[in-house]
């Protein structure tokens, strides 16, 4: 009998018949002949799925005290960790080493960027932030992908949406505000090298700005003003200068190759010194503010046309 | 002359970021040929790094990333393994992209293949650039890339189901970015060093003065699991029948076969290079990657067995599978570690190819990849079933095909593993076992004989551009089986270069 029971579930098994995942789906069909009147099969149904949710909300709790549980101990070894970490600013401690030391000492005059920050990711280390932009074109894509939908008709506009181009105080304030805040993104881009800042701040200001501007008079006009077209040319170009210009860089970095980079420093301090960070900062900040504006419309409207 | 070559893995990278930009410019899918022609170019330079390196006298070289030497400024490295690891992602991707061709166009809404093909730029880009990079936080910063960049190739496919299934990856490879970034910057706040040279020398400093011991073990620990998390080890596998299942074949043979490796390489990468292994066996990780590695080997295989979908079944496989190689570096020793390194290359070329084949047999069941509507698909698409078949003989290993080496090595690697040589051995019986036991299933389903009930439906015609690279695939896997002593003994020597040159 069992024999015969294990063979038969094999071949059904072997067969892709049974799916032994789905415990109670099989149990259900094993009990089918067996006649019974439809109203205690639907009773019995009910007290499966009853069953199930409870199993559901059992596995659920299980889950809740399980992640608790594991949150508990995780922040426990973290609390932990960070009470034996080297103490913070003192200058015994192994951090404290020849590369701080270098940039610190040596920053301004190797990397001609009176902003020492804006010379460590620009110039020491902007291999990273080639990175770091291509991370912002990544999400971009991404959220094309999911939200680009040509397919789908444009959602009505909801009724609690507040039209703030009906508001005079807001018209009135926007319209001093935007020019404000567009010109000092431009001015936190360009003086990247010389004043805090640079291109992710400057950048993500001069998107809030165009982000303001397309709430208070509406999508339509702003993509008028800044079309899909328009964003990716500027992305395109952007991302495509830094490549060109870092590989430059990195290409006459190496002495093998026997080409010399014929960029300067300048004289730390002027507006046209740094080498290449000016224009690098400017083209992030290109990259960062038309990520965040394609951002804010991919989300309003699922589309950007 | 040639030392241009120096160049070429710096131009690997940089050449597929730029021309992820140039694929976003074009219209239509004519960006698949920017793909196409990237990946064949990486390859190439691939090739010739790797002959450079072989041909010099140390194997080994460091180019720096602009103007400043190595505390200071960015570099990347490339010695034996890089570049053979970066040829073989680069040539199943372009097999992959080749051989599910069809299906993408099928798949992917058509305004969004573009952009499929633009994210696998990307993470091509990603992989170049974790499997060269010399730096912890360029790892880190390719390893976002290469996290969104996958996440948006299941998206791609236009279905709910996609949808969830890439919601969930990207929960756990988001849990895995975090341990990894957390690692990272314990790391740094303690050495004050990015660079891998640099990490490696302060690591063994502080390790050996021992007042740092704590930190240290955690931050390894948080990078290990982290990297594991993300390249699906045992317990945190349940993404992977999902997104594989519901993906186009091409992305479930990219990320099963690929993506997952690349992060698996960067660990080795980062073991070797930042930690030391002798600092790394000495925390004791070791010992819990074995113990999760052995369980992953035998509950995947359960859970194939228990799945009546292929592409499940495949995933699950899988999960197994990284099981065996996270064994081999729990034993640590250097044929385990050699067997580990194999194992990344013969999975990776035979899960593609299983993933690619399964997409073609469910294609001729009429989209439907459950195991009753599969039954006696291979008669209609005959190539399809004919690679399915080789590729579970290299899943389960047998000789001549590439699966069998690994097997064979981490045998071989058990007797030197002492107290471990028990749990290896028995845990390689029972995983081949049920190995056995679900591709045999799976063949028999797809070889039943045509009957009156199934056989009148017509035959598929498998499209040229399927059929030829499912051969090459075969090929490759044949002769990675038969010419495995070059391939372990470079793999050898890429292992002494990464333990003992910096």
């Amino acid at each position: 009998m069992m024999k015969n029971k294990f063979s038969e579930k094999f071949s059904a098994w072997l067969s892709g018949e049974v799916d032994l995942t789905e415990k109670i789906a099989e149990e259900k069909r094993t009990e089918a002949p067996s006649r019974i009147s439809k109203k205690e099969e639907a009773e019995e149904t009910k007290i499966i799925r009853s069953l199930e949710k409870k199993e559901i909300k059992l596995s659920f709790k299980e889950y809740k005290v399980l992640s608790v549980v594991f949150c508990v101990i995780l922040i426990g070894i973290l609390t932990a960790t960070v009470y034996f970490l080297p103490t913070f600013a003192s200058s015994d401690v192994p951090a404290v080493n020849e590369v701080y030391e270098h940039y610190v000492a040596q920053g301004r005059d190797e990397t001609g960027a009176v902003n020492t920050v804006a010379g460590m990711i620009l110039d020491y280390r902007a291999f990273d932030t080639l990175g770091e932009s291509f991370v912002l074109f990544t999400a971009t894509c991404a959220v094309l992908i999911l939200m680009d939908d040509k397919h789908k008709k444009p959602k009505k506009e909801m009724h609690e949406t507040v039209n703030y181009s009906r508001d005079p105080i807001v018209k009135s304030m926007a319209a001093i505000l935007i020019p404000l805040i567009l010109v000092f993104g431009a001015y936190i881009l360009v003086n990247g090298h010389l004043s805090p800042g640079g291109g992710f701040s400057g950048g993500a200001i001069l998107g809030a700005g165009f982000i303001l501007y397309a709430m208070v008079y509406g999508d339509e006009q702003a993509l008028k003003v800044l079309s899909e077209r328009k964003i990716k040319v500027v992305t395109i170009c952007s991302l495509s200068f830094y490549c060109l210009a870092k590989s430059y860089s990195f290409f006459t970095g190496n002495e093998f190759n026997g080409v010399h980079s014929v960029i300067s420093a300048g004289t730390p301090g002027d507006i046209l010194s740094g080498g290449l960070i000016m224009p690098l900062n400017i083209a992030v900040g290109l990259v960062v503010c038309c990520t965040m504006y394609s951002f804010y419309m991919l989300f309003k409207r699922g589309r950007m046309n | 002359m040639m030392d241009f070559l120096m160049n070429f893995p710096f131009i690997t990278i940089v050449l597929s970021l730029f021309s992820a930009v140039v694929a976003f410019a074009f219209k239509g899918s004519r960006a698949r040929f920017v793909t196409y022609f990237l990946l064949l170019a990486g390859a190439v330079m691939s090739c010739f790094v790797l002959a450079y390196n072989l041909s010099s006298e140390t194997g080994y070289f460091v180019y720096r990333m602009g103007h400043y030497d190595a505390p200071i400024g960015n570099e990347i490295s490339a010695g034996l393994l890089e570049p053979f690891f970066v040829l073989i992602f680069e040539v199943v991707m372009l097999l992959s992209v080749l051989g599910g061709k069809r299906r993408i166009f099928s798949d992917i809404p058509e305004e969004k293949q573009k952009l499929f093909y633009v994210m696998i730029n990307l993470c091509h880009a990603a992989l170049a650039a974790l499997c060269y990079t010399n730096d912890i936080f360029t790892a880190y910063v390719f390893v976002e890339i290469c996290t969104i960049a996958s996440c948006s190739l299941l998206m791609a496919s236009d279905k709910g189901k996609s949808l969830i299934a890439a919601t969930r990856y990207m929960i756990f490879s988001l849990i895995g970015s975090g341990f990894l970034l957390i690692g990272i910057i314990l790391i740094y706040s303690i050495t004050g060093h990015l660079l891998f040279t640099n990490l490696y020398e302060a690591i063994t400093l502080l390790w050996r003065d021992g007042s740092y011991n704590f930190p240290l073990t955690v931050a390894i620990g948080l990078i290990v699991s982290g990297l594991c998390v993300k390249s699906g080890l045992f317990p945190f596998h349940f993404w992977m029948p999902d997104t594989y299942g519901t993906a186009t074949p091409a992305a479930s043979a990219i990320l099963s076969g690929v993506i997952s490796k690349g992060y698996i390489f960067l660990l080795f990468k980062i073991i070797f290079r930042v930690i030391g292994f002798d600092v790394f066996l000495a925390t004791g990780v070791q010992n819990i990657l074995f113990v999760f590695g052995i369980l992953g080997m035998v509950v995947g295989s359960v859970s194939a067995i228990r799945t009546k979908n292929i592409k499940f079944m495949i995933a699950f496989s899988s999960a197994a599978q990284i099981g065996y190689i996270y064994m081999g570096l729990g034993l640590g020793t250097r044929t385990a570690l050699v067997a580990s390194l194999f194992q990344i290359i013969s999975h990776s070329l035979t899960k593609s190819m299983l993933f690619i084949s399964a997409g073609g047999l469910c294609d001729a069941a009429g989209g439907k990849q459950d195991f009753a509507s599969l039954r006696s698909c291979a008669h209609k698409n005959k190539v399809a079933g004919a690679v399915f078949l080789a590729g579970a003989l290299s899943m389960v290993g047998v000789p001549i095909f590439a699966g069998f080496i690994p097997k064979l090595l981490f045998a071989a690697s058990a007797f030197e593993g002492g107290a471990k040589m028990f749990f290896v051995l028995i845990a390689l019986a029972v995983s081949t076992m049920l190995n056995v036991m679900y591709f045999m299933r799976t063949a028999l389903t797809v070889y039943y004989p045509l009957g009156a009930e199934n056989g009148a439906q017509a035959k598929t015609r498998a499209c040229a551009s399927f059929a030829v690279c499912t051969i090459v695939f075969i090929a490759l896997n044949i002769a990675v089986g038969l010419n495995s002593q070059p391939i372990s003994s470079l793999l050898e020597k890429g292992i002494e270069l990464f333990m003992n040159v910096r």
